[in-house]
C-alpha cells in the first residue's frame, strides 16, 4: 500500500518523490521489563511473515518506568535481533526526541495517520502478560498522507456471483448488486451489501471486534464478525429478508433490524 | 462479422444442445447464416440433436489439428438453409480443444457467418471454458430448479472474470437468461422456482421461458430442432426468444397455467 504522490522531482541521478507505507507502530509502556523482549518475540513468532523485516515507528507516549533511562541505541538493537526495523519515534518529552535523533530514529509528526487507526479500531489482542508490549496494528504514514483517509474502501458495483471470494484488506467492502449463495465477502473493516446477502459475509477478519455488516436483505449462509459466526439455520426466522445490521456487543453476535 | 454466442448453464442436462439447436434453427430461419459448434469433446450429441449424424467425417477436432479443412467439417443442414454445424470428436477429450485452435476456427467463421453458436459442455472446466472464452454473448440456460440456478450463477461469475472480453478489459459479455423446462403447473404448487425467483437470484435479462413439453423429446429422438415442430409450445418459445434476442418486442408466453377445457380435464393431460 503506497500511493505515489503526484508531485515528483527528477534530476539526473536520482528522483525525489512522496510516498505512503503503512508502517507498524510499537507502543512502548515499559521497554525496561525483562519481560518485554521475550513477550514480543511471543508476538511475532503468531505472525512471522507479517513481521519479518517490518519497519515499526516506537510511539512513546504511553511509556511508563525508566524513562530517563532510555537506551535507543540498545533498543534498537535489540528490535533489530527480533527483525524488527525502528525508524522513528512518535511522541515523547523534548529530551527523549533528542536522544532519538542522536540514536539515528527519525521523529515522527504525531498526525492524524498515527492515530486515527490506533483509537477507532482495536488492535490484534496484546500479548497476555504484564501487559508489557502492545503492537497496534496499521497505522498510516505520518508524512504527507494526512489527507488520505486512514481506511480506503472497497467497492464492487457487479453481483457477486457464486464461488467469488472478495476480500477489501485494511477497509471496508461495499457490494452495490447481490451476493449469490456460495459468494465469500471478506473484509477487515465493515462490510455493506446494498442488495440480497445470500452468501457469506466475514468482516473483522483481522480481528476488529468494531467492524459491522449492513444488508439490505439478510439471507446469509453465514455471517460473522471479527471470528464469531452464525450459520443460517441459527438466524432469527424474523430477520430473514430483512434490512438489518450485525455487530458484537460484548461479545455476542448480535443482529438488529434497521427500520 | 459474426457474433459469437455461448450458450451455457454450468449445470448439465437442463437443455444446453436443445436450446443451441432449437435457437441455432430460429436464427435460420430469420435469414441470419448461423453455424451451431459442438464443444462437448468426447461426448457428442448436437449432431444427434440436428439429425445430421450420419453426415459426419471430419470434425472440430480434426480443423483444430490442421487435418482437415472447414469446408470439410461443415454440415449444412438439409431442412434450413443457412443452418450449417460443426460437430465435434467422440474420440477425444478436452485436451484437444487448445485456445489458438479454437481462435483460428472461429476467425475463419467470422468472416462468413452472422451468428456463431458455441455449445458448451457442462462444468466449469477446460471444455467449457473454451467455448465461452471467446463469446460476445452468453445465453445461460436454467431449469426452475436451486441446484441449476445456482450453478448458472457460478457461470456468470466465471463469464465475468475469466471470458476474453474481461480478461482484455472489453466491454462485458451480454448475458441473457433462458429458462427451460419451465411447468407453470408445478410451480403454481410451489414444487418449482418461479420466474421472478430466478430473476430475482440471478439478476440478468429473461430471454425466454421454455415450457416442459414433451414435443422436446419426442425432437430430439428424430432429430429435429424444437423449433421445427410449428404445434409444440416450446417451438414456439425458441422462436420468440429468437425474436426477442433480435430486439423485437414480445411478451413471454406459457409463464402460467393453462386453462384446460373440460375435455382435457376429464383426461388429465397437460400437453
Amino acid at each position: 500500500m503506497n500511493n505515489i504522490q503526484q508531485n515528483s522531482e527528477r534530476d539526473g541521478s536520482f528522483q525525489l518523490r512522496g510516498n505512503n507505507f503503512t508502517l507498524m507502530v510499537l507502543k512502548l509502556i515499559d521497554p525496561g521489563d525483562p519481560g518485554f523482549l521475550p513477550n514480543l518475540v511471543n508476538k511475532i513468532r503468531q505472525a512471522p511473515n507479517f513481521f519479518r523485516q517490518a519497519p515499526v515507528v516506537l510511539d512513546l507516549d504511553d511509556l511508563v518506568g525508566d524513562i530517563a533511562g532510555l537506551d535507543f541505541g540498545r533498543l534498537v538493537t535489540s528490535l533489530r535481533e527480533v527483525n524488527l526495523f525502528a525508524v522513528g519515534i512518535l511522541g515523547g518529552t523534548a529530551a527523549l526526541q533528542e536522544q532519538a535523533l542522536r540514536a539515528g530514529l527519525t521523529v515522527l509528526p504525531a498526525g492524524r495517520g498515527g492515530r486515527v487507526d490506533s483509537d477507532h479500531r482495536s488492535s490484534p489482542p496484546a500479548a497476555g502478560t504484564g501487559g508489557a508490549t502492545g503492537v497496534s496494528g496499521n497505522a498510516g504514514g505520518g508524512d504527507a498522507g494526512g489527507d488520505l483517509p486512514a481506511r480506503a474502501a472497497m467497492v464492487i458495483a457487479e453481483p457477486v456471483r457464486s464461488g467469488r471470494q472478495v476480500y477489501a484488506a485494511k477497509g471496508d467492502l461495499i457490494v452495490l448488486g447481490p451476493v449469490s449463495a456460495g459468494a465469500e465477502l471478506l473484509a477487515d473493516g465493515h462490510i455493506h451489501v446494498y442488495g440480497a446477502l445470500r452468501g457469506r459475509a466475514l468482516a473483522g477478519v483481522a480481528g476488529d471486534k468494531t467492524a459491522r455488516i449492513f444488508c439490505q436483505s439478510l439471507e446469509a449462509e453465514l455471517v460473522s464478525i471479527a471470528g464469531l459466526y452464525r450459520v443460517s439455520e441459527d438466524l432469527d426466522k424474523s430477520l430473514l429478508k430483512k434490512h438489518v445490521q450485525i455487530y458484537l456487543d460484548s461479545g455476542y453476535l448480535r443482529i438488529n433490524a434497521l427500520s | 462479422m459474426a457474433k459469437i454466442i455461448v450458450m451455457t448453464s454450468g449445470k448439465g442436462g437442463v437443455g444446453k444442445t436443445t436450446s443451441s439447436a432449437a435457437f441455432g434453427t430460429g436464427l435460420a430461419l430469420r435469414g441470419f447464416k448461423t453455424i451451431v459448434i459442438d464443444f462437448d469433446v468426447g461426448l457428442r450429441n448436437l449432431d444427434l440433436i440436428m439429425g445430421c449424424e450420419r453426415r459426419v467425417v471430419f470434425d472440430f477436432i480434426n480443423v483444430i489439428n490442421g487435418e482437415a479443412n472447414l469446408n470439410q467439417a461443415l454440415i449444412k443442414d438439409k431442412r434450413v438453409d443457412n443452418l450449417y454445424i460443426l460437430p465435434t470428436s467422440q474420440t477425444r477429450d478436452k485436451d484437444a480443444l487448445t485456445k489458438a485452435g479454437v481462435e483460428k476456427v472461429l476467425d475463419e467463421l467470422r468472416r462468413d457467418f452472422d451468428y456463431i453458436i458455441c455449445d458448451s459442455p457442462a462444468g466449469i472446466e477446460k471444455g467449457a471454458l473454451m467455448a465461452l472464452y471467446f463469446a460476445d454473448c452468453a445465453i445461460v440456460v436454467t431449469n426452475p430448479e436451486v441446484s441449476s440456478v445456482r450453478d448458472s450463477d457460478r457461470i456468470l461469475g466465471v463469464l465475468a472474470s475469466r471470458s476474453r472480453r474481461a480478461e482484455l478489459s472489453l466491454d462485458p459479455v451480454e448475458e441473457h437468461l433462458l429458462l427451460t423446462r419451465y411447468d407453470p403447473d408445478r410451480v403454481e404448487k410451489g414444487e418449482m422456482l418461479r420466474v421472478d425467483d430466478v430473476l430475482d437470484i440471478l439478476a440478468i435479462p429473461l430471454l425466454g421461458v421454455i415450457p416442459e413439453s414433451q414435443a422436446v423429446l419426442r425432437a430430439s429422438n428424430v432429430g429435429m430442432p424444437v423449433v421445427l415442430d410449428e404445434k409444440s409450445n416450446a417451438g414456439q418459445a425458441y422462436l420468440d426468444a429468437v425474436a426477442r434476442f433480435l430486439g423485437e418486442p414480445v411478451e413471454h408466453r406459457f409463464v402460467k397455467p393453462e386453462k384446460k377445457g373440460i375435455l382435457q380435464r376429464w383426461l388429465g393431460r397437460t400437453a
